[in-house]
């Protein structure tokens, strides 16, 4: 008797377990969307325009296939939301996007493995060389970032230049409390990190306590860390970090666009080629971009729509 | 009553057949493991080769400058092997005595109710994952080590402030993480010595501590050793966990350094590796083979070399 009931209570086990797999391997569109919508509705307060603006346009192409993304985490915000308002417009479509920084992301279509590279800084030559076409669609500024009870409020260039090359390394010498600095960066494939350095002129000069390989890594690092200093895409700043002045001017687009925020780079979303030569999705999904309504959703974000 | 039941399905040659096809099948399945190991190791040998010559073992291996992206790139791996080397070298010095002296409680001391609290502990220690480890140290250790830094440096105006991203919590977190192996391991060889070693050795007026260090632990000798092999592997082969509270800077392996670990420097670079600098990764890769091929064979012949007549566990 026991044995009957133990064989009856494993097999309706395994029709659950059965009635479960065949349910979530139903529709595999269906699963992609819902992972792209999870990622993107982190970025709540952007999802609420882009709503907006997705309602008022009504032409649907009949469009379908797959668009396939991947490099800086820096562009997260940017790519998720670009995806899912682009997924609303065409149904048909799946745009997905991979964060594994601006030089995998760039190593990656020129492999051809993706059809569109994000990149966080201007390319190089040599990925030029190997056929990466530079399609610029916005410009982020870069927010030097300390924790929270941080008193320091302003630093100079050089004052920022001595941080990371690891000549000033106590907060008491640029007017905070007497608190040893903890430098964070980025890893060596990082666009922020390429356009930081650049721009600051400090390649292969700074000198890193702490090299975080995502830009959500710095941020956690940097506020729960006393006496941390980092650098993040501005438009991933949030209230967990006070973001410094540098030359007195504060991190905001307007500043970026004026011209006195001094840390600022491009986003780069690269092609195999020109845009002329990719697929039709891939020339749709540009062209929504460089449309009003894709500036106005880059606007959304916090960056600055490239002319 | 049956006697003797006559098979309706097959004759003897049937059966003969079975028995060498089961034979065959087994032979095959230990060949797989042959197979991976033979290959793995021609592969690692092949593509971690030509760096080697592009690049100069010399600068490889003794080399301290890591600098794969800058414009004149240097490859010297000196540090990372050190830190490698330092940082399991002190997960053992940290785990294996507390795992012994675990195993010990386990196996001869411990009172029945305190044992079910103590083993369940263990089992469960073992099952979890190595990224648990990793954020529960930049939870709990990193902000624990950073104060313990800032009290030590604190008049020290050389010293580069990792925030408790540092060697030594890359070898509490390691510690802790190879404890369940040791300790599981230890307590079954200890359980395995014959009784009456045990029990001589009392008889002979030995007090119970006594007979444990002097008998029972030398006994069991083979098996701990084991035991502290496989922690070695598992120290030295961890990248996840020590990914995220080792800083991975390249440095020397002082306690308070920010140090890259071998694993840590394939696992953070591969992504986005050129030609040559991802040759040199797989170089890396070989050389962490090599370490734990040499690890495996000095430890087993040293410390297992003189026991012929040890307990096998």
């Amino acid at each position: 008797m026991k044995k009957k009931r133990k064989g009856f209570i494993s097999l309706l086990f395994l029709c659950v377990l059965f009635t479960g797999v065949i349910s979530a391997c139903s529709s595999d569109q269906g699963e992609k969307k819902d992972t792209n919508q999870n990622t993107a509705s982190k970025t709540n307060d952007s999802s609420d325009t882009t709503d907006k603006t997705g309602a008022e346009d009504n032409t649907v192409k009949d469009l379908r296939g797959a668009i396939t993304m991947s490099g800086s985490t820096s562009m997260e915000k940017l790519a998720n939301v670009v995806g899912e308002v682009f997924m609303v417009k065409y149904p048909g479509v799946t745009v997905s996007t991979e964060f594994i920084g601006s030089s995998a992301g760039i190593e990656a279509v020129v492999a051809g493995t993706v059809d569109i590279g994000n990149a966080s800084r201007n390319l190089k030559d040599t990925e030029k060389e190997a056929g990466a076409v530079e399609n610029i669609v916005a410009i982020d500024g870069i927010a030097v970032i300390v924790d929270k009870k941080n008193a320091v409020t302003n630093l100079t260039k050089d004052q920022l230049v001595q941080i990371y090359k690891g000549e000033i390394n106590n907060w008491n010498k640029v007017g905070g409390a007497d608190q040893p600095i903890v430098v964070v960066g980025r890893e060596s494939g990082s666009g922020t990190r390429g356009a930081f350095e650049e721009i600051l002129k400090i390649e292969d000069m700074a000198v890193y306590a702490d090299e975080i390989n995502s830009t959500g890594g710095v941020m956690a690092k940097v506020a729960s860390t006393a006496g941390a200093i980092g650098y993040v895409s501005l438009d991933v700043l949030d209230d967990s970090v006070t973001a410094v002045q540098l030359e007195g001017v504060e991190a905001t687009p307007e500043n970026i666009k004026a011209g006195n925020y001094f840390l600022s780079r491009p986003f780069v979303m690269a092609t195999k080629g020109e845009i002329s030569e990719q697929n039709e999705l891939v020339q749709a999904f540009f062209e929504y971009i460089s449309s009003e309504e894709g500036k106005t959703l880059i606007e959304s974000v916090g960056l600055i729509p490239a002319d | 009553m049956k006697d003797k039941s006559y098979s309706i399905i097959g004759s003897y040659k049937t059966k003969n057949t079975v028995e060498k096809a089961a034979g065959v099948i087994f032979i095959v399945c230990a060949l797989f493991a042959v197979l991976a190991v033979f290959s793995i190791t021609i592969y690692m040998i092949i593509s971690g080769t030509p760096a080697i010559f592009e690049v100069g073992l010399k600068e490889i291996l003794f080399g301290t400058v890591w600098k794969p992206t800058a414009a004149e790139p240097r490859f010297g791996i000196l540090y990372v092997i050190l830190t490698s080397i330092v940082g399991t070298f002190f997960a053992i010095l940290i785990g294996v005595p507390i795992g012994l002296m675990t195993a010990v409680f386990l196996a001869e001391t411990a009172p029945k109710r305190l044992a079910g609290i103590v083993r369940p502990a263990v089992e469960l220690l073992a099952g979890i994952p190595s990224v648990v480890y990793g954020l529960l140290g930049i939870l709990v250790l990193n902000p624990a080590v950073y104060k313990m830094e800032i009290a030590l440096f604190k008049d020290d105006p050389t010293h580069q402030f990792t925030g408790g991203s540092n060697l030594i919590s890359a070898v509490l977190v390691l510690a802790i993480m190879i404890l369940p192996t040791v300790i599981n391991i230890s307590e079954s060889s200890l359980r395995a010595v014959p009784a009456h070693y045990k029990q001589a050795s009392l008889a002979l007026g030995a007090t119970h501590i006594q007979t444990i260090f002097k008998v029972l632990i030398p006994a069991a000798k083979s098996g701990i050793v084991t035991a502290v092999v496989l922690g070695v592997g598992r120290a030295i082969g961890e990248a996840m966990a020590i990914s995220l509270v080792a800083g991975n800077g390249v440095n020397f392996p002082l306690l308070f350094n920010s140090v890259r670990f071998l694993t840590t420097a394939v696992v953070s670079e591969m992504s986005y590796a050129a030609d040559t600098h991802k040759k040199v990764l797989f170089t890396i890769g070989l050389v962490l083979f090599i370490f734990i091929i040499l690890i495996n064979l000095i430890l087993n012949k040293v410390m297992k070399g003189g026991n012929k007549d040890a307990v096998r566990s």
